[in-house]
């Protein structure tokens, strides 16, 4: 698809996606919007103006590959596959519902448009690596995109995954970490202890880039890089500094709204906040 | 005598002979013991290391296979349930990933409990899109790993450290979801998989010198379970016991009860009593557990006096399933206690008293020379 690099147009889209986050999770009556609202920027300019992708065609062979490791926010990515073209965005409204295929998390079986099931978290990114040296051995130019949450670097797998990507050079994989620092529970700090995660990641041999993940010039400086540093031979994580709940100011910085619906009331407080 | 080959020694040669360039090999640290080295030798490239990390080995194994390879897994056992819930995740993908389950049972011996697994039937049989496989012999573990190749979608294939007597022969079949009758009859009919088929032909002459008369089955697909196969022979023979290296519950045993729920057909399922394993020869381990050919005679036993004396008054308790079990032991106490002279286990002689005809036996030479270069003992 034609990729939109004006920042003002991706910011009003960024608008739009957090309106269908809100949306979505309020006609359902339950979801996950802190970390949909976290991703937001990092997703549409993921999906306007990173990925080689082709919603009119969606099997493309050539097309980049993405997997939603952080599967519970289902909200934002169903907004942005609408929004590029993927399907009509009134189908959103049917998010959650029973014979829906907009599953909760995403379920390739019900929506062959997922690259796999996700959402048993810690598992996306094996998954993604195995999708990259797939595709690898096979030569093919494709790049694998895979977005973790920081809360599920808790897995061990994770761990275990990274240290395979380095032993067999799976460069054609950007890894990208919604750094939000909260998770279900609470902080990120008061569940396990996992920082400093840019030490970690680098003695695992790989390079870390950070940056503020809200600014779509940085998020785009960032991924901009990675890609360049794929084609050079190179896997690069981005950890992204992001705000859980990012733009509804009540949902901001609390692991309350990690994963529920607003009443009527919070809604419409929401929607007029994102205007 | 007949030759031993494990089913993991089949496997392994016939993986090395493949030459299907989507194939991707990957290990946990167990090229060696699952016998995927000749493969990585062959097929660098295509081969995978993960080192001690079930978990990532699953879920690389569904990428790769979400882009068209066929992964093939190899670890014990015991540590794909490390893995089930990345495994779910496969079988919710529907993704064309084999996983070979290598030292099942508790027949691998001495390594002990921690290495053993008698679960694993039970948890692949229960996700759905999954196929079960568990062969009987080297040869059948051959066949197995070609059809689940040519099979699109996941499959579990059990295999055996345990050198096994090689009991089919190249002409014998093997379909997915298709049991063979590898010896006929009227009285009894005995169900089996892995390596209580051996056990159960071992079984045929305590069973003959009886004057029963059983018929075999091998079951070496717990699912999808042939259940036309399984009802016509239950309906001849009217009286049916599974054998199966692994817990009675939840493995081919339940299958088959589930298979059979509506026929009124008595069955005993012969397992893993609910127990875990321990160090010891496998053999021993077998006469500890309960999985020898006596045992397999005294269930024959149990259940042609259970279908004589229960179809005039159906059991209504437990109570009167076991007072028809102490009639039963009271008229036919002719139970194996004492080991017979073809029964006796001096240096694991499995598959001693195996009878074959000489057609049969010349069979299986040939067999072992063209895939394994001769005997090997």
């Amino acid at each position: 698809m034609q990729k939109i690099s004006d920042i003002e147009q991706l910011k009003t889209l960024a608008k739009d996606v957090r309106k269908d986050i809100i949306s979505m999770i309020y006609n359902a009556g339950s979801g996950h919007p802190g970390g949909s609202l976290s991703a937001t920027e990092l997703m549409t300019v993921l999906f306007f103006n990173q990925l080689n992708h082709s919603p009119q065609n969606p099997s493309n062979p050539e097309r980049d590959r993405f997997v939603l490791s952080k599967g519970h926010c289902t909200p934002v990515y169903y907004s942005v596959l609408a929004r590029t073209g993927y399907f009509d965005v009134s189908e959103l409204q049917d998010f959650r519902k029973i014979n829906s295929r907009l599953q909760g998390h995403p379920d390739k079986s019900k929506f062959p448009l997922m690259e796999t099931t996700s959402g048993s978290l810690g598992q996306g990114l094996s998954i993604a690596a195995g999708m990259a040296l797939a595709l690898k051995i096979d030569g093919k130019k494709s790049k694998v995109y895979c977005m973790l949450g920081d809360g599920e670097l808790d897995e061990g797998q994770v761990w275990e995954s990274l240290a395979t990507i380095k032993k067999y050079d799976i460069s054609n994989l950007i890894i990208i970490i919604d750094n939000n620092g909260i998770q279900l529970d609470g902080t990120n700090k008061d569940i396990k202890s996992l920082e400093p995660l840019n030490a970690k990641f680098k003695d695992f041999g790989h390079e870390v880039i950070e940056f503020d993940g809200h600014d779509i010039n940085a998020v785009i400086e960032a991924l901009t890089y990675a890609r360049k540093s794929s084609d050079d031979g190179k896997c690069t994580i981005l950890l992204a500094h992001t705000i859980k709940g990012k733009g509804v100011s009540f949902m901001e910085n609390t692991s309350e709204w990690h994963g529920k619906a607003p009443n009527k009331e919070e809604y419409e407080k929401a929607i007029a906040e994102l205007k | 005598m007949i030759d031993k080959i494990s089913t993991r020694d089949g496997y392994g040669k016939r993986l090395t002979d493949l030459d299907n360039d989507k194939i991707v090999v990957l290990t946990a640290d167990l090229a060696d013991s699952s016998r995927v080295k000749g493969f990585a030798e062959k097929h660098p490239d295509r081969f995978i290391q993960v080192g001690i990390s079930e978990q990532d080995m699953f879920g690389m194994a569904n990428g790769l296979a979400l882009e068209g390879k066929i992964p093939i897994t190899n670890t014990f056992a015991a540590f794909c349930l490390r893995g089930h819930e990345q495994i779910r995740l496969i079988a919710i993908n529907n993704s064309n990933v084999k996983i070979v389950g290598h030292h099942s049972g508790i027949s691998l011996g001495q390594d002990g409990v921690s290495q053993m697994c008698e679960e694993d039937i039970s948890v692949f049989r229960t996700m759905p899109n999954f196929t079960t496989i568990v062969p009987c012999d080297a040869l059948e573990a051959q066949k197995a790993l070609d059809a689940i190749i040519q099979k699109d979608g996941p499959c579990y294939l059990r295999l055996s450290r345990e050198p096994s007597p090689v009991i089919t022969n190249e002409y014998s079949e093997f379909n997915i979801g298709k049991a063979n009758i590898i010896r006929d009859g009227n009285d009894v009919l005995i169900v089996a998989c892995g390596l209580m088929v051996g056990e159960a032909l071992r079984a045929v002459n305590l069973l003959n010198e009886r004057n029963i008369s059983v018929c075999i089955m091998n079951m070496h697909t717990i699912k999808p379970l042939d259940k036309d196969s399984l009802l016509q022979y239950a309906n001849k023979c009217k009286a049916v016991v599974t054998v199966e290296e692994h817990s009675i519950y939840g493995g081919l045993g339940s299958a088959v009860a589930e298979a059979l729920s509506l026929s009124r057909i008595p069955l005993k399922i012969l397992g893993i009593n609910d127990k875990f394993g321990e160090s010891g020869k496998p053999y021993e381990l077998f006469e500890k557990f309960g999985l020898t050919a006596e045992n397999i005679v005294e269930y024959c036993q149990d259940v042609i006096g259970f279908k004589e004396k229960n179809v005039a008054q159906p059991a209504k308790n437990v109570k009167e399933i076991n007072d028809i079990m102490h009639e039963i032991n009271h008229d036919a106490p002719k139970k194996v206690t004492e080991k017979t002279e073809s029964s006796k286990y001096d240096n694991d002689p499995r598959g001693r008293i195996i009878k074959m005809s000489e057609k049969d036996k010349s069979q299986v030479d040939a067999v072992l020379q063209r895939m394994f270069g001769g005997r090997k003992n």
